[in-house]
């Protein structure tokens, strides 16, 4: 069969098997191979890329049914050359260790603080919860996603630790 | 690699059109929701099919939370996250909130369907445990047009409902009652996974403070996800208090039956069912002297 969706902002089209997994669509047949895919059980959230603006594990879901609709992956998260706060924040934060897990770990954030500038630890932690890092405890995430949250809002200090400027851990966590 | 075996895929965008195609192809077809139950058993080739009918595009027809006097009607396709997020639901049935953040996680709850919830009929899913509870009817549609059944009929029992081969699920109802409140407990090994145990319940009121129904829904321990009756028949007309809670608990230890797996032994999980039934009936009524659920349109019903 024929699908044809946006990615990243380009249309594609390709003729694949009903059965072909989206993780697998974007990385064997557009070779954006920056989604990564780990468990294939839905359980690590490696492979978590957005479909309509909202993030899901491209593993769980069929390249067939993102016909049509929007998908954007990590290659899609630098803007005009340009690195989004979450991927500096993993930089500054030392985010990662391996880097397996980053990609869906980025992904999720982005669409965290698009919804909520100002999130949390708790809600950081509770956006990521689908998703396993081996390596880095987590801390170092959540740290980075805070950066990025005070970069964008413009109340980070290079003075401090980074990461450590923001006093949010008040937000209200259902 | 797990990858499902060959299928054809389709797509719908009306219910009409998944029924007629259904009619059509038989039980050689299936529908997917949300996929993230139908789509890991398929990897697995624990379930194969010809044909996959792709019912997404419903989600403009079967998404919704509508309140109407006395009743809340939830569309098929609603996802996990927008029955977490909608205000209504928590202003009328506190229980959804208490479940829907433990179930899963957020990126399955972006997918995940109260639909596919319901017809998934895993004896683990807690949406069966929660609509048991709130004595929930579910709409069907096929050729003959819609019949509409209780939860205690939609469960036929594990993996299996009453919806046939050329059926689909519309739409879940639930009665919203007066000085009524619900809760949810869920005791589980990590964030995301699936429960050990886990226990919803219901709880009415009569104007004179005695309880006039109570309903409780267990989840993951055993085959029957239908409520528990000997529960309704130990509290109603009594008083709540401590006592009460305990011999619920009792009734539900006794009248489940989990299994030992890597969750858990069976004696453990059976001390959950008794304890948990216990925390949501006590939360329930305190959320009842608290005002919290029964609410429609900001008025208590
Ligand atoms: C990692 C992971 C963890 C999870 N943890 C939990 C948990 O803790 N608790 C929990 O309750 N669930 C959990 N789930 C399941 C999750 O809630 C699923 O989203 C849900 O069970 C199924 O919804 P779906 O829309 O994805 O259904 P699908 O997978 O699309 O469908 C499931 C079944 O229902 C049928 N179906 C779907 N919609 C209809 C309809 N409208 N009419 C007729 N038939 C229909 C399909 O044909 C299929 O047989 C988990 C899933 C994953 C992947
Ligand atoms: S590869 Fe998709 S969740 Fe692990
Ligand atoms: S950095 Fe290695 S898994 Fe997260």
């Amino acid at each position: 069969m024929q699908v044809t969706m946006t990615v990243n902002g380009e249309e594609v089209t390709r003729d694949i098997e009903g059965r072909l997994l989206l993780v697998h669509f974007l990385r064997d047949h557009l070779q954006l191979t920056g989604t990564h895919w780990g468990c294939d059980t839905s359980n690590c959230g490696t492979c978590v890329v957005w479909l309509d603006g909202e993030p899901v594990k491209s593993c769980t879901v069929l390249a067939a049914m993102a016909g049509g609709h929007e998908v954007r992956t990590v290659e899609g998260l630098e803007q005009n050359g340009e690195l989004d706060p979450v991927q500096r924040g993993f930089i500054e934060c030392h985010g990662l260790q391996c880097g397996f897990c980053t990609p869906g770990m980025m992904m999720t954030a982005r669409a965290l603080l698009d919804a909520n500038p100002d999130p949390s630890d708790e809600e950081i932690r509770e956006a990521i919860s689908g998703q396993i890092c081996r390596c880095t405890g987590y801390a170092t995430i959540v740290r980075s996603i805070r950066w990025a949250a005070a970069e964008q809002a413009g109340t980070r200090t290079t003075a401090e630790e980074p990461g450590r400027t923001v006093a949010s851990t008040s937000g209200s966590a259902s | 690699m797990q990858v499902p075996a060959p299928f054809e895929y389709r797509r719908v965008s009306t219910v009409d059109e998944a029924v007629a195609l259904l009619y059509r192809l038989g039980d050689t077809a299936r529908l997917v929701a949300g996929g993230h139950s139908l789509l890991p058993m398929m990897k697995l080739r624990l379930a194969n099919f010809e044909y996959l009918i792709d019912i997404n595009e419903l989600h403009d027809e079967l998404g919704y939370v509508r309140a109407e006097p006395g009743l809340i009607r939830i569309g098929a396709m609603t996802r996990h996250r927008e029955l977490r997020e909608s205000a209504e639901l928590a202003a009328a049935f506190p229980v959804f909130g208490d479940a829907e953040r433990v179930i899963a996680d957020p990126l399955v709850r972006n997918r995940g369907t109260l639909g596919g919830s319901l017809c998934q009929a895993d004896p683990s899913e807690d949406l069966s445990a929660v609509c048991t509870t709130l004595d929930a009817s579910c709409v069907i549609h096929g050729m003959d047009g819609e019949r509409v059944v209780s939860m205690e009929d939609f469960h036929r029992g594990p993996y299996e409902t009453a919806v046939g081969d050329a059926e689909i699920l519309t739409e879940v109802r639930f009665p919203v009652r007066p000085r009524g409140s619900s809760a949810y407990e869920t005791v589980e090994r990590r964030a995301g996974d699936w429960a050990v145990v886990s226990a919803g319940a219901a709880v009415w009121l009569d104007e004179a403070g005695l309880i006039a129904d109570a309903r409780v829904g267990l989840a993951a321990v055993g085959p029957h996800t239908a409520g528990i009756p000997g529960i309704a028949e130990a509290l109603r007309g009594q008083r709540p208090a401590e006592e009460l809670w305990a011999r619920a608990g009792d009734i539900a230890a006794e009248a489940c039956d989990p299994v030992t797996d890597r969750r858990g032994s069976a004696a453990y999980k059976r001390h959950l069912a008794r304890e948990l039934t216990m925390r949501v009936l006590r939360r329930s009524v305190a959320r009842i002297d608290a005002h919290i659920g029964g609410h429609i349109d900001g008025q208590e019903v």
